[in-house]
């Protein structure tokens, strides 16, 4: 519905628009039901129904945009014309735009995936019937979402498709649980059966006596989603071209030669494999891939129009300039051996509340959070307090890194800040020499 | 547009043992300008309305943007459904709930909005100019103003109808310098909306806006080539943009009871209080006092009524040390009555916006004054560092561990101010670290800060805090400086 609904839009502002003007459109949509879970049981149910549509106008080298909220109905056309005046006003009081670039060469294109999914209601008996007799506490958010973008070129792109994603926690007591998240287009009742069920049995592993670390250095496995924390930090600016460029990227001594990381690590944007549509609000379809670190040295970043146009490169990314499907390559190591390699050390199945301790090194300080264990001679003895974290990426995945798993974990972020996240990772386990706990 | 809402949630007639409706409306505009040029103009226009059902014990909630009474009508359908489907199902039965009739009126802090665009953005360029000069090493710089404009309704079926109305401004200055390998952002207010507030244009001339591009540069040359803050236990001294983050990670969210309840220890986690320290833990010393105040002029969570209706009025939460309340709204209130634990509620159950349910927020949290002027904080400390103006935030999962950097820091030595330092961090135990305060400022030393991007929730919500406090003095704390 919402497609044709952003054609209708589109054709009229073609009618609308004066002489020597431009626009695009970019329309993000969900219909999602989200139900939050606590204590095994429902803690809050409820839908919601939004439409945003950003409405760029553009004279000459001058823009403006207003996002608009809609209704998917008629209003919307009153709505939408209602803008124009005070974007027309807007621009007559901003300067000139040096950095403005948008896609002249329309590249259309639509990739509508099929309706799969059983109603919510029943997705929700499923978890419940899972979850019995356990303390499950997390969120389902299922439903449709789609995408779309528009111009006075005559552009037209669309992405539409349903999926889920249960992010969830079963807890032991205190503050030890083991997390899982699961995502799809297709729900799947018995695999969740049996991810709860695999959950509790490892429940048993936190009601170990407790173990207590001093601060100092220790050997660590991260598992996948550990490592997607790290990683999820080093996206806060790390490979965009606008903070390499105004030196405040984390990454900025690696670009610069200064440090180096590991051989092993090769890292990139997919963003031909991610949920995320390959089109974005300038019109530029991103490229299927984008090298970031290739053997341990820096290769490329993520370049938004805006850059592009500033440094005379070629736009491959959104404005944002983040990784939106980040792949880090896999190693040789085993998964089934990594507690073996470990031998003696901390088993990080999670991370927590990361932040940059100095940005310039690289420095990362975080919590570890949920089943993190203490590991003696391959064996999980016991579960880990919580620890504090402070070391350098460079170390980590420098000269520390030992090994990348030879298995790769899909990571789907469950995030929902104003919309549903779309972003994802995959990513291999990873053992280190030595990991700094402060605290 | 509220009459029209009115008029169409009363056609509602809904069938169920309880119904609200939540109308949101927000206009905003940000003016940005970086490395001397400005950035794409951006604008909003969002409204919504929120459908809550309680019916047969059970909750539900639908959210659209379609107004038209068919809209508002497929919400409804939608939201009992959820409720009917989730009754007998849920970790609490509403039929306990007694929702709230309120009535009235609320205006925050502010005038008719004016917005001379044109010479705002003359105000940013000149201030990025000054920020700059002709200093190679200053490699980026940008300032800011975000402007919010939020107009609620809320209606209930058994005639409760509430209006309010917030206005907001955020203005922001941010400076990076670089030489040799070596980098230093500085900011006005901090990099993450410090300085926002409720209020109009005068907001401006508050946060000193006007000529700070000059002395924030200045500031960043300064830490550029200042020395590495040194590291050992010393006394800290922090200023309010500092306290404000302490406030929020190490007293706000730990005493918000959906946390204690365990709602949210799938994401954004539990807390180290439990139901039963209320009226008896000592969670600081004694010149610690804490107040939940939706009542304070400009600051920027500033309310009538909670999104639940409640009315929202001042509450101590710490009082001489001594915890004495937690951040729950009635319903949470009522869900810790249930186990045992009688519990004052607070006004506190918000939503960000039409399409997220509301959740226990803390809203306007402020450290209430002392009794020493910014001298006297000073002279008492004999060794240590003070610290302004969060860049770094880190804490875990029951909000206890925590570790944070400052943007700015000066060493304190034998009572007196002395040179500046970079990197400042600090890290402690909260359990323990309210505890160790040794000097609160007086109101000469009180400042109101703030942030927009408080993030929490399932599904995730940024929601908008004020944090009012004056300096205080912290002994024996864990204090180090950067990777050098």
């Amino acid at each position: 519905m919402m497609r044709a609904h952003l054609k209708t839009l589109a054709a009229a502002l073609d009618g609308w628009l004066r002489e020597g003007e431009g626009y695009t459109l970019w329309l993000q949509a969900e219909r999602t039901d989200f139900i939050r879970f606590n204590h095994g049981k429902v803690r809050q149910a409820g839908r919601v129904e939004q439409a945003y549509l950003d409405l760029r106008l553009i004279k000459g080298a001058r823009q403006a945009t207003q996002q608009l909220s809609l209704s998917g109905g008629e209003d919307d056309l009153a709505l939408l014309e209602g803008a124009l005046p005070e974007l027309r006003a807007a621009l007559e009081q901003v300067e000139d735009d040096p950095f403005l670039l948008l896609n002249e060469r329309p590249q259309s294109g639509e990739r509508v995936q099929p309706h799969r999914l059983p109603p919510a209601e029943s997705m929700v008996a499923d978890i419940l019937e899972a979850a019995d007799g356990h303390d499950l506490v997390g969120i389902l958010a299922c439903g449709d979402m789609s995408f779309g973008f528009a111009n006075h070129l005559g552009q037209f792109n669309w992405q539409q498709g349903e999926s889920w994603n249960f992010d969830w926690s079963l807890y032991s007591h205190g503050d030890k649980a083991v997390k899982r998240n699961m995502a799809g287009t297709a729900w799947d009742a018995a695999s969740l059966r049996r991810g709860v069920a695999e959950a509790a049995e490892q429940l048993a592993l936190l009601k170990l006596p407790l173990k207590t670390l001093a601060p100092g250095a220790y050997r660590a496995y991260f598992t996948p989603a550990a490592l997607g924390s790290l990683l999820g930090m080093l996206n806060w600016g790390g490979v965009s071209e606008k903070e390499v460029r105004s030196k405040r990227s984390p990454l900025l001594k690696l670009v610069e030669g200064e440090a180096r990381l590991s051989p092993l690590v090769s890292l990139e944007e997919a963003g031909g494999e991610g949920l995320s549509p390959l089109f974005q609000r300038e019109g530029f379809i991103r490229p299927e891939r984008v090298e970031l670190i290739a053997r341990g040295e820096h290769r490329g970043s993520l370049i938004g129009p805006r850059s592009a146009r500033e440094f005379g490169l070629e736009p491959n990314a959104g404005g944002d300039e983040d990784a939106e499907s980040m792949r880090l390559a896999a190693g040789d190591l085993p998964r089934d051996e990594a507690l073996k390699a470990l031998g003696t050390g901390v088993y990080l199945s999670n991370l927590w509340y990361l932040n940059f301790s100095d940005r310039s090194a690289c420095r990362i300080t975080g919590m570890t959070r949920f089943a993190c264990f203490w590991v003696e001679e391959g064996k999980i003895v016991a579960p880990l307090g919580v620890m504090r974290f402070d070391d350098s990426l460079f170390s980590l995945l420098g000269e520390q890194l030992e090994a990348l798993t030879a298995e790769r974990e899909w990571l789907a972020d469950p995030l929902s800040y104003e919309s549903r996240a779309t972003a994802s990772k995959l990513l291999p386990g990873a053992l280190v020499k030595a990991m700094r706990f402060s605290l | 547009m509220f009459e029209t809402i009115r008029r169409r949630f009363q056609a509602l007639r809904p069938q169920a043992d309880f119904c609200s409706l939540r109308y949101v409306e927000e206009d905003s505009e940000q003016l940005r300008v970086r490395q001397g040029r400005q950035q794409p103009l951006a604008r909003r226009r969002d409204r919504g309305a929120m459908i809550t059902v309680l019916d047969g014990g059970g909750y539900g909630y639908a959210a659209t943007a379609d107004l038209s009474e068919a809209g508002l009508r497929a919400a409804f359908e939608r939201a009992r459904g959820w409720a009917r489907a989730t009754a007998g199902r849920g970790v609490f039965d509403f039929r306990g709930v007694k929702p709230p009739s309120p009535r009235g009126v609320w205006q925050g802090e502010a005038s008719e909005p004016s917005w001379p665009r044109a010479a705002l953005l003359d105000l940013l360029l000149s201030e990025s100019a000054a920020a700059k000069g002709d200093d190679a090493r200053v490699v980026d710089w940008s300032a800011g103003l975000w402007r919010q404009d939020v107009r609620q309704l809320h209606l209930t079926s058994d005639g409760g109808e509430v209006e309010q109305r917030m206005q907001a401004l955020t203005p922001s200055l941010v400076v990076t310098a670089f030489d040799q390998g070596r980098v230093q952002t500085r900011s006005l207010g901090g990099q993450y909306g410090g300085l926002g507030r409720q209020g109009g244009l005068e907001l401006i001339a508050e946060s000193g806006l006007r000529g700070a591009g000059r002395r924030v540069a200045d500031e960043a040359m300064q830490l550029l080539y200042a020395p590495n803050c040194p590291s050992g236990k010393m006394d800290l001294l922090l200023m309010p943009e500092q306290m404000m983050l302490q406030i929020h990670e190490s007293i706000g969210h730990p005493l918000e009871l959906d946390r204690i309840l365990g709602d949210e220890r799938n994401m954004a986690g539990t807390s180290f209080v439990t139901p039963d320290m209320f009226g008896s833990y000592r969670y600081g010393s004694d010149l610690l006092n804490v107040t939940f105040d939706p009542s304070l002029a400009k600051e920027l969570a500033s309310y009538g009524w909670d999104d639940d209706g409640q009315r929202a009025e001042k509450a101590w939460l710490i009082r001489n040390g001594i915890l004495e309340r937690p951040l729950g709204g009635a319903v949470s209130a009522m869900r810790a009555r249930l186990n045992g634990h009688a519990l004052d509620s607070v006004a506190n159950s918000r939503a960000s916006n039409w399409n997220r349910a509301p959740i226990d927020r803390m809203a306007n949290l402020n450290v209430e004054p002392g009794d020493k002027t910014f001298g006297q904080l000073v002279a008492g400390v004999e060794r240590g560092v003070l610290m302004q103006t969060n860049v770094s935030w880190s804490i875990d999962d029951s909000r206890n561990k925590f570790q944070f950097g400052c943007e700015w820091g000066q060493l304190i030595e034998n009572g007196e101010l002395k040179g500046v330092v970079r990197n400042p961090n600090y890290r402690g135990i909260s359990a323990s670290f309210w505890r160790s305060l040794k000097a609160v400022g007086d109101a000469s030393t009180f400042c109101v800060m703030g942030t927009p991007y408080c993030g929490k929730g399932e599904p995730s919500q940024v929601i908008r805090v004020g944090h009012a406090s004056p300096a205080c003095v912290f002994g024996e704390v864990d204090v180090f400086g950067g990777a050098a």
